[in-house]
């Protein structure tokens, strides 16, 4: 979970974004890092196959500014969406404080959607966590396709908790900032919330 | 397996402990850089030529690679592999778990040697193994002494950030 470092003054978070192959977690994070000032960055990792489908995870550091002197930075994870990297992706959720679900809106993809969520919530459950009680936002991807699932099907599917949910097209952009915006704000609520 | 879902908090007086100790066993085992990373991926603390690093990724990966490791254990049956070691052909890696909770890197070349490494990793681990075990009793007693700073954090502090 959180590392809260008081000799340095920094709060440091990890963000894991979930979601079923090809949904567009990686494109978040690409299209983050091109957006974000260089002094706000770190370096973008990416492990990869050589056809550019995420082997282990993508990892983004990203430091927002300052909260009552204490330096905020935000670890973004990916995990391997395809479902046979399982074990990688159960690594990638250890330690985490928040969570994005990035759905893929595509009619074709309503089913992987679920299985991804369900996956997500075991994989959670074997760490101890509940994804109810974690910061957790989702995000319906891929707005701009044809053939997509209307998104208040894809809310009562996916989204029954009511948790903050964002339409995105994440190579234009479009909902990128919204949703990590959203799922970082949750974060800091949840800190404050533990320690009272 | 989580150990606890609490937080990693650390204080002014174990960072100095911590890094006084890195700084020995630097120069101990004879080494170019030494890390401390948390096994969630954050940086607690470096020493020696850093400079060159991309110590945040360095972090990150290296609990990438241990966090593989320890899943390569327990499909094997084993509780982790405490120690790992990458050899190149300038720069060695050598990776082990302190309390099962924090991984101690320590890169060296040709100036130090495996067995070096290993030797004086091993003494100092136990020493560093107290700190992190007093620091996980103390961050339970100070709890409510944190408490007022998080307290104190307004909707407006988080809203600004996102400016």
């Amino acid at each position: 979970m959180s590392f809260i470092n008081y000799a340095s003054r920094e709060i440091n978070l990890k963000i894991v974004y979930y979601g079923p192959g090809l949904c567009g977690k990686t494109t978040n994070l690409q299209y983050i890092y091109q957006r974000t000032a260089p002094e706000a960055k770190g370096k973008m990792i990416s492990l990869a196959t050589e056809t550019e489908r995420t082997l282990f995870f993508d990892f983004l550091p990203l430091s927002l500014g300052e909260i009552k002197g204490f330096k905020t930075r935000f670890h973004l994870y990916t995990v391997p969406g395809q479902v046979f990297y399982d074990a990688s992706r159960k690594l990638i959720l250890k330690g985490v404080d928040g969570v994005v679900f990035v759905a893929d809106s595509q009619a074709d993809r309503l089913d992987a959607n679920v299985e991804s969520l369900e996956n997500l919530r075991d994989n959670l459950e074997e760490y101890g966590y509940q994804l109810e009680k974690l910061p957790y936002v989702i995000q319906y991807n891929k707005r701009d396709l044809p053939n997509v699932t209307p998104v208040e099907e894809l809310s009562r599917l996916l989204n029954p908790g009511k948790v903050p949910e964002f339409s995105a097209c994440a190579p234009k952009g479009e909902g990128v900032f919204d949703t990590l915006k959203a799922v970082a704000k949750l974060m800091l609520i949840s800190l404050k919330k533990n320690e009272k | 397996m989580l150990g606890s879902q609490s937080s990693l908090v650390l204080f002014d007086e174990e960072f100095s402990n911590i890094t006084s100790i890195l700084e020995k066993l630097l120069v101990e085992a004879n080494a170019k850089a030494l890390f401390l990373v948390d096994k969630d991926g954050q940086l607690i603390s470096s020493t020696g030529e850093t400079d060159q690093m991309d110590t945040t990724s360095l972090a990150s990966l290296t609990a990438g690679n241990i966090a593989a490791t320890g899943g390569l254990a327990k499909l094997l049956g084993e509780k982790e592999f405490s120690v790992l070691f990458h050899e190149g052909e300038k720069d060695n890696l050598h990776l082990s778990l302190v309390a099962s909770r924090v991984i101690l890197v320590v890169i060296f070349d040709q100036r130090s040697s495996l067995g070096l490494v290993r030797l004086r990793v091993r003494k100092w681990n136990e020493e560093l193994e107290k700190i992190f075990n007093s620091l996980e009793k103390k961050a339970k007693e100070k709890g409510a002494g944190n408490q007022s700073f998080f307290a104190e954090i307004t909707d407006e502090d988080i809203d600004n950030l996102f400016r």
